[in-house]
């Protein structure tokens, strides 16, 4: 590896690798949908997705699209970023755990306002960021904005 | 709540603690792990009056930055190892360790048990300082958000705590100055300088809602103690700490890796929730019995959920409860006499359990909690842990 791809390496932020789980929620970030997947058997919704149902352990697992609405279950601000060279042109930026309609959590970045006008169950919406051809990221905004 | 398990921890008083050991705690060592796990070893066994041929077994846990138990054991000479252990595990194993020492004698499968941690936790790998940038498996919902650093996983349950009970930066405060106040009278603790409730909230914000001096330090060096029945400790040379009893585990939705907490059911509550009942039947006392306290505080916040969750005091009261200056060394509660993880240092929580074996014999110097008779130690922070209950 050259040094100027070692240092390319070094500074990439952490792209998620789907596995037989997870692909068809990335997929579907792909197409604008946000994917979560609901049991056959008793109806439980379920993310992070898995090969059964965790409440009755059905296998008869299929993938729905979500409302792509929620509310703020919490969230964190990052000021400090580590590692420093990757994070240091995003700081300060939001973290949050987005509680669905659905009733599933989800981490994601909460983006178009200021973290100073987060609050708790603060109504928010997915909005899609295309990182790159591969990989889009579901993030979410305040609703209606 | 959890149900109590059929028969909880079922061993009270039948094993105890001989011996303590410890290197000295820096953020350079220059030396090796394992060299640091042979010495805390070596001092542990020697405290103990034994030699390492009286060692048959070795229990520790890392995050692959430590060295395997035989190795520890090959160092030593010991010429009969046979437990000898690797948890695969962070803070939650911290206790754990001694009561699988516990379980492993009494299972015959040895007699005398060295348990340890050693880590090079600043100059080597420095596990405040992010995970491996892999988003694969569990990280692959967490980290391309940024969501990286144990910090960063803690902040987010305290905000969820602070919405759900409130919680001040004060009260946070409080901890991070009772445990530098407690490190003052404790030679081998790492940061000995004064801290004010003034410096604490004038210290940078790291992830908020935590700022510097929420966040406990990271730590080169390792710690070690000695366990066996009681019977074998009677004749040894210090005075043996008995092991009332003990719990480990957590909730429902434990996560699919320790950083995991997506589904956990409520970030106010930790895993202690769940174990206390089993460890308080386990020992047959209650939390007021309790002289002296070392908690597990990676984080200032860390301790408002277990003081919560073992019942030291009312949910949603902590905040108060801490402001009070009840954890103090003259309060109710004197918790973390060494200055904890905050500011003793991080060995990944065995410190705490040293801290505790030298209070119940009476060897803590100007920190020492007067008559204290009965200590508890507890290890982990988020959805699974463990704790022990300790007697002279």
């Amino acid at each position: 590896m050259s040094t100027e791809a070692a240092t390319e390496a070094a500074l990439a932020k952490p792209v998620p690798l789907p596995d037989a789980d997870s692909a068809p929620f990335w997929h579907g970030c792909r197409q604008d949908k946000l994917m979560i997947q609901r049991c056959r058997s008793c109806r439980s919704f379920q993310f992070p997705p898995s090969s059964v149902c965790a409440q009755c352990g059905s296998d008869q697992i299929e993938w729905v699209q979500a409302s792509g609405k929620g509310k703020v279950f919490s969230w964190i601000v990052v000021v400090h970023p580590v590692p420093k060279p990757v994070y240091a042109a995003d700081v300060p930026y939001v973290v949050a755990l987005v509680e669905l309609d659905e009733g599933v959590r989800m981490p994601t970045n909460i983006v178009g306002c200021d973290s100073s006008a987060i609050v708790a169950d603060m109504p928010v919406e997915v909005v899609f960021k295309r990182v790159s051809e591969e990989l889009v990221l579901p993030l979410f905004q305040p609703a209606g904005a | 709540m959890a149900t109590a398990r059929r028969s909880a921890f079922a061993l009270r008083d039948k094993y105890a603690i001989v011996g303590v050991g410890t290197t000295d705690y820096s953020a350079n060592s220059g030396r090796t792990v394992r060299s640091l796990a042979i010495e805390a070893s070596a001092n542990a066994i020697a405290d103990a009056g034994l030699k390492p041929a009286d060692i048959d077994g070795l229990v520790s846990y890392n995050f692959n930055d430590s060295v395997p138990a035989i190795a520890v054991a090959t160092g030593l000479g010991i010429p009969d190892a046979g437990y000898a252990v690797d948890f695969l595990a962070g803070g939650n194993a911290a206790n754990l360790i001694v009561l699988s020492a516990v379980a492993a004698i009494e299972a015959g499968l040895a007699d005398t048990v060295v348990c340890y941690r050693a880590m090079n936790g600043r100059s080597g790998f420095r596990l405040g300082g992010g995970r491996e940038m892999a988003a694969a498996g569990p990280t692959q919902y967490t980290a391309p958000f940024g969501w990286i650093t144990y910090p960063q996983a803690m902040a987010m349950w305290c905000r969820r705590y602070m919405i759900k009970y409130g919680l001040t930066p004060e009260q946070l405060g409080e901890v991070a100055v009772t445990f530098r106040d407690n490190a003052r009278d404790n030679p081998r603790a790492m940061q000995r300088k004064p801290l004010t409730m003034a410096d604490y909230l004038a210290s940078r914000m790291i992830v908020d809602p935590f700022r510097l001096y929420d966040i406990c330090l990271e730590t080169d060096g390792a710690c070690a103690v000695v366990v066996t029945t009681a019977e074998r400790a009677r004749d040894m040379r210090q005075k043996p700490v008995y092991i009332m009893g003990g719990a480990y585990g957590g909730g429902p939705n434990q996560g699919d890796d320790l950083f995991d907490c997506i589904r956990w059911p409520d970030h106010a509550m930790n895993y202690s929730h769940y174990i206390a009942d089993d460890l308080w039947r386990s020992a047959g006392i209650g939390p007021k019995d309790i002289d002296v306290a070392e908690i597990y505080d990676c984080f200032t916040y860390s301790i408002v959920m277990q003081l919560e969750g073992l019942g030291l005091c009312g949910l949603g009261e902590a905040g108060a409860f801490i402001q009070d200056g009840n954890i103090r060394r003259g309060g109710k509660l004197p918790v973390n006499t060494h200055g904890g993880l905050l500011s003793e240092g991080y060995i990944h929580g065995f410190n705490h359990v040293v801290e505790a074996v030298e209070q119940l014999r009476g060897q803590s110097g100007s920190r020492q909690v007067a008559n204290a008779e009965i200590a508890l130690t507890t290890a982990g922070a988020m959805t699974c842990g463990s704790a022990m209950i300790l007697r002279k």
